[in-house]
This record gives structure tokens, C-alpha cells and sequence, in this order.
């Protein structure tokens, strides 16, 4: 019987790949479930085993079957590993992902799985600890905080009950790498929290995933009762959220798992000291957790090997938006934004020029074509006034108005704020109302408040527009200093890159020469 | 109308499997059983749980998940983000709202389809997305609104 492979994936199951795996079963194929091999224009894809090699063919339907299975379909890609959007990845982290059944046990140790566990087992805790530090690993979930140096806390901290807490709960937009990875690999994230338990002396995890991700949901359950054996006495459980964004906020995250509204706390203690019920937590995006196996099992230095300054290993960038070949790449970091962008991505899906890409989420910056020889990097974004984030980019063409984008991260913040702090809670709704009147070129007229005797520190005169860019300059320095968490601290960067580099949306001159290229 | 002891056999079952930090799994379960959280439920499921009737409350209005009504009876959740709205979603969402005659956010009068904004479904390289019914669904063009259409209209 001939053996296709057909992902399983919620976005491969959204371009119709059930319909393709069920022709595939009933045209006599044994059909094998995996998980998405991470590039979208090539979905729904199937590979057909032919002499012990995977040979690929995609995009294709339902109709398409009979041609596929005797070789002559036209869309006949080859071995998916020669496909360049896939031969110049380096996977460390998603090296199992759209190759094996994500829940299949057997082929999860078969393919290297439990090698990381195996050896983190044969190592006393401090010295995973240190295996983890020397990795240069750094938080996967946006701060980019040394993993290794938050472990090394929680070891220190005693107490009677330690917790393992994996954020999975993905909520930027443009970034799809935990959802890809919990739906085609869960055991990769399970044998990474069995590690960290280990290392710190936790035997209790929580995985919080966000409910808009009902398949990796139903994925990481059975696979937590599949592998329960395998990583005993650590124990894990899944939690579920609840439309809330902010409760991608670690300390916001701890108190929806203690059943309460997502609030932010402030910092200290930290989590690590005080964390879940107020005992030390580690609390590590999906992709921190789930790149650990391979530190343990290739070694700290393979992993360190790869990268650019700061920022070592690989990264799963997700290349999404109005882009032609849009998925998961991942490479070490040093890659150039223009790279991804232009070559790997291909350019704009709609075939216009890209006018904007916006990197690292609802709360990163936006950046223009002059500046795509950023490399892919904390530090260099950093300095460019920006984020990497959870590597999310989303490309724009040229029909984007960046000043409605800067508006909707203004009202994406008052829709999501938790409400604990002022500047997030009111600031994102002045700030819809500043960017609306800019936008509108109607500045707000003196009116009665200025009247007031009490109010003797205005001017008395209606504002201009420039005074009204300048107040909304300010309302986002209130933000970004003032603000508990980075919703409301991050919202200025999309803002104010906007404001920067598109000053011509809203209403003037340019401000930036680059601008205009 | 649910009755509420129903609701309340359902409560203590779940209450006994001891979970720590039980309301949302608890909010769940009830909303995934009765379809929504009855307001009359509030005070059975703080009881149960030790908590103020504010405290539970408090959650169910935080969470934009929580519904405290019966929903429609098809949900079309439809993407607002950043990734969707590069692809276009903004003109879908006029051109959805128009074919199912309902406005973002809301119920049609007849109960029988709700049209509900989503940030975000992970689907980001093929957008417009949606959950029709839970069902995910990718690339909304004109044509995937009018199948959209007809079958929650069915």
C-alpha cells in the first residue's frame, strides 16, 4: 500500500487538506497525519513515499489524486528538503515538524526525541542549568531575557513547591511558530518542560494556551496523556484562555491560571522568586522550551555555534501577511530583513511593492524598505526602534494608510488593556481620539476646559497640527515609561514608527528622508 | 432557560475533581455544556468555588470568551488583525457583514448567525481567515463569503 503524508496543521486543514487526505484514504493510500512543513503556498501539500524517499507535490486537491500517484501531476516538487525555502533553514527546533505524526510515539523517539531528557537525566540539575546558560539561549517569547539565568534563579529559590509554566498563549498577530510547533511536534515541548522541571526541582507543569487554538489544544492534551510514563514524577496539564491578549503577559498569565482576571502584576518579585501561588515559576515562551531538547542533546555549543552577537541559535521566523511565500523559516539569527522579505518570502503576495513590514507583533515597529538591511538580531532592532518579538513579520504592500495602523494599535491596546494601569488604560483611547483628529486635520479648538479659572497652564487658542503630533509624541512617551507591561510600554512602537517613517499619512510633510524612497 | 439544578449537578461535578485555580476550566466546561454562562449561575458556581459572586463576576466580564446569553446559532468568527488586514480583511468584513445582514459584533435579530470579531488565528501567511463554527477557513475571497453565506444560512 502506498504510505502519503498529509499535514494536519490548522492552517493546512483551512486550505482544504481533510478533503485531500480523505481521496488519498479512499483511493487506497494509508494516509499518515503529520504537522505542517511550514510553507503556505505550496498547501495543501502531499509527499508520497517512492522507494524509501518523500517525494512532494503541492499545491493539490482532491481532484488531483490519480495524477499525483502516477507521477505526471505538473505540481511535482520533489523532495521538500531541495525546495529552497526549505534547504537554507536551519532546524533545530522544528526539525521533526511536517516530517514525523506529531502524536506517534514510537516516531518521536525514533527521530532523536527524548535524547535531550535522556541526557538532562544523567546530569545533576545545576549542570543543565549551566548547559542552558552556555547555550546562549535567550526568551523566545519577545524580551529576550537569558533562559539559563531565570532557571538559575528558581533552582536558588528554596521552596516546597516549584512550577514549570509554558506561555503557548500566541496572541501577536503575524506570528504562528507555538501553534505549528504544539500541533506538529508536542512532544518537543513536553520533553523541554520535563527538562526544566528537572533542572529546577519543579514536578508540576501548566501549558496556557490561547482558546483560538482549539487544534493545538486537543493536540498537546493527548499528547500529555501519551507521554505521561515517559517524563514521570513531572506532570503536566493544559490550561485554556480566554480571548484576553494580555494574558500573553507572564504575570497577567499566572493570575488567569489561578482563576482570576488576567491583571498584570507589577515586577518584584518576579516570578521566578514569587510566582504561580506565589511560588517560584519558570515561565518560558513555547519555542524557549521546545529548543532545550536539542541543547541537551547536540550539546550547548552546536547551538551557540549559530547566530550573530548577542543572539545565538536559530530563531523560527514567521513570514506572514500580504507575502508570496509565507510560513515558518528558521535560521540562525543575522539574517537580513530584506533577505526575508524579498528572497525568501518573495515579495508582496498581491504583486505590488511593499510599502511596510511590521516585525514582532500587534506591539512592534514598523520599518520601510530602506531599512531592510537590518539584521535579524535583539540588539540591532533594538537600536532601530524596534523589537524582534516573537519573530512574527507581516508584510504590507503599498495600498497600506499607516496612520489607520497606527490608529488600530492605539484601539487594539484599549480593547485589550487589563485595566490595572492609567497610561495603558486611558492613554490607548486619547490616543485613538489624538490620531483620529490628526488624520482628520481638525485639532482640537479651545473650548470650555481651557475657560476654566481653575486651568491656567494652556494656551487658550486652538491647536495646530504639529502641536497635536507633538501631544501624541508625548502620550506615547507617557506609555512606553509609565506602563506596567508591554502592551501599553510596546503600543508606542508601532505608533511611533509610523509616525517616523510614513509621516506622510498622516496629514504634512515627511519627516524622515528614507520615508519617501 | 437551563435549570439551574442541572447546572448545579454539572458544578459539583466538576468541583470534585479538585482542581487548583478552577474557575476558567470551570467557565468553560459550563459554557461548553449549557452554551453560555447564565447569570444565575454565578452565585452556584462562587459557592462551589469559595469565591465572591463579584469575583466570578469579575471574570466573566474580563474574558471576551464569556458569553452570558445563548449565542446564535452559527458564529462566524472573522479576523481582525494586523496579517488578515495587509491581505485585505477590512473589505471582506463589509462584504461578510453584508451578505449575512449583520454588523461586526452582533447577533442577527432571528438568532440564527452571529458575526464575531477574532484577533488573530495563528493563520497569518493565508489570510483573510475565519472559524465558521469552529471550522477554520483561509484565503476569504468573494466566493468563499457567498459559501460562507449559504451554509450558515442552511
Amino acid at each position: 500500500m502506498t504510505r502519503v503524508f498529509v499535514s494536519k496543521d490548522m492552517a493546512s486543514v483551512a486550505l482544504g487538506a481533510d478533503g485531500l487526505a480523505r481521496a488519498f484514504a479512499d483511493a487506497g493510500c494509508e494516509v499518515v497525519r503529520t504537522g505542517s512543513r511550514g510553507l503556505f503556498s505550496i498547501e495543501p501539500l502531499v509527499e508520497v513515499e517512492t522507494d524509501g524517499a518523500r517525494i512532494a507535490y503541492g499545491p493539490v486537491g482532491p481532484g488531483d489524486v490519480a495524477a499525483v500517484l502516477d507521477g505526471s501531476h505538473p505540481a511535482r516538487i520533489g523532495a521538500i528538503e531541495a525546495h529552497p525555502f526549505f534547504a537554507s533553514q536551519q532546524r533545530f527546533t522544528f526539525a521533526r515538524c511536517g516530517v514525523t505524526d506529531p502524536l506517534n510515539l514510537a516516531d518521536y523517539a525514533a527521530n532523536g526525541g527524548w535524547k535531550g531528557l535522556e541526557a538532562a537525566f544523567s546530569l545533576s540539575p545545576q549542570e543543565v542549568v549551566d548547559a542552558v546558560k552556555a547555550s546562549g539561549l535567550r526568551g523566545r517569547g519577545g524580551a529576550g531575557f537569558p533562559t539559563g539565568i531565570k532557571w538559575q534563579t528558581v533552582l536558588d529559590t528554596d521552596a516546597d513547591e516549584k512550577f514549570i509554566v509554558c506561555n503557548a498563549d500566541e496572541g501577536d498577530s503575524g506570528t504562528f511558530a507555538d501553534r505549528m510547533l504544539m500541533e506538529g511536534d508536542p512532544y518537543c515541548l513536553i520533553e523541554g518542560m520535563a527538562i526544566a522541571g528537572h533542572a529546577v526541582g519543579a514536578t508540576h507543569g501548566y501549558i496556557y494556551i490561547r482558546s483560538e487554538y482549539p487544534f493545538a489544544i486537543e493536540a498537546m492534551r493527548e499528547a500529555i496523556a501519551r507521554s505521561a510514563g515517559k517524563v514521570a514524577p513531572f506532570t503536566l496539564e493544559v490550561r485554556v484562555g480566554a480571548g484576553a491578549y494580555v494574558c500573553g503577559e507572564e504575570t497577567a498569565l499566572l493570575d488567569s491560571i489561578e482563576g482570576r482576571r488576567g491583571q498584570v502584576r507589577a515586577k518584584p518579585p518576579l516570578p521566578a522568586i514569587e510566582g504561580l501561588w506565589g511560588k517560584p515559576t519558570v515561565i518560558n515562551n513555547v519555542l524557549s522550551l521546545a529548543a532545550v531538547p536539542f541543547i541537551l542533546a547536540e550539546g550547548a555549543q552546536a547551538y551557540a555555534d549559530v547566530g550573530f552577537g548577542r543572539s545565538r541559535g536559530t530563531m523560527p521566523i514567521q513570514i506572514a501577511g500580504n507575502v508570496k511565500n509565507g510560513g515558518l523559516y528558521e535560521v540562525g539569527f543575522g539574517v537580513t530583513l530584506g533577505e526575508l522579505v524579498d528572497e525568501i518570502g518573495g515579495g508582496t503576495a498581491s504583486g505590488r511593492p511593499v510599502r511596510a513590514v511590521q516585525v514582532g507583533g500587534p506591539l512592534g515597529a514598523y520599518f520601510p524598505p530602506s531599512m531592510f538591511h537590518l539584521p535579524f538580531d535583539y540588539e540591532a532592532f533594538a537600536q532601530a526602534g524596534g523589537l524582534i518579538g516573537h519573530a512574527g513579520i507581516t508584510v504590507f504592500d503599498d495600498s497600506v494608510d499607516m496612520a489607520h495602523m497606527a490608529r488600530f494599535a492605539m484601539e487594539f491596546c484599549a480593547v485589550e488593556s487589563c485595566g490595572k494601569c492609567t497610561p495603558c488604560r486611558i492613554g490607548s483611547t486619547r490616543g485613538v481620539e489624538l490620531i483620529d483628529r490628526i488624520v482628520a486635520k481638525a485639532p482640537r479648538e479651545s473650548g470650555a476646559l481651557e475657560a476654566m479659572p481653575q486651568i491656567r497652564n494652556t494656551k487658550g487658542a486652538a491647536r495646530t497640527h504639529d502641536e497635536e503630533i507633538d501631544l501624541l509624541r508625548d502620550l506615547c512617551d507617557t506609555m512606553k515609561y509609565g506602563s506596567l507591561c508591554a502592551l501599553g510600554g510596546f503600543t508606542p512602537y508601532p505608533v511611533l514608527s509610523a509616525l517616523d517613517h510614513f509621516r506622510e499619512d498622516f496629514g504634512g510633510a515627511s519627516a524622515l528622508p528614507e520615508a519617501a524612497e | 432557560m437551563t435549570d439551574l439544578e442541572e447546572i448545579q449537578t454539572f458544578i459539583d461535578r466538576f468541583v470534585r475533581q479538585g482542581m487548583r485555580g478552577a474557575l476558567l476550566p470551570l467557565l468553560h466546561a459550563v459554557q461548553e455544556e449549557f452554551g453560555h454562562v447564565d447569570p444565575k449561575a454565578v452565585p452556584l458556581i462562587a459557592d462551589a468555588l469559595n469565591l465572591s459572586r463579584a469575583e466570578v463576576h469579575g471574570v466573566i466580564s474580563f474574558y471576551h470568551d464569556f458569553r452570558t446569553a445563548a449565542p446564535a446559532r452559527h458564529v462566524v468568527k472573522l479576523c481582525r488583525a494586523e496579517s488578515c488586514q495587509s491581505r485585505g480583511s477590512a473589505a471582506i468584513e463589509a462584504e461578510l457583514s453584508r451578505h449575512l445582514g449583520v454588523a461586526m459584533g452582533n447577533s442577527r435579530k432571528d438568532g440564527q448567525v452571529a458575526l464575531e470579531p477574532v484577533y488573530c488565528l495563528g493563520l497569518c501567511a493565508i489570510g483573510p481567515n475565519a472559524l465558521v463554527d469552529d471550522r477554520p477557513v483561509a484565503r476569504i475571497d468573494s466566493a468563499a463569503v457567498e459559501r460562507i453565506t449559504s451554509e450558515v444560512e442552511a
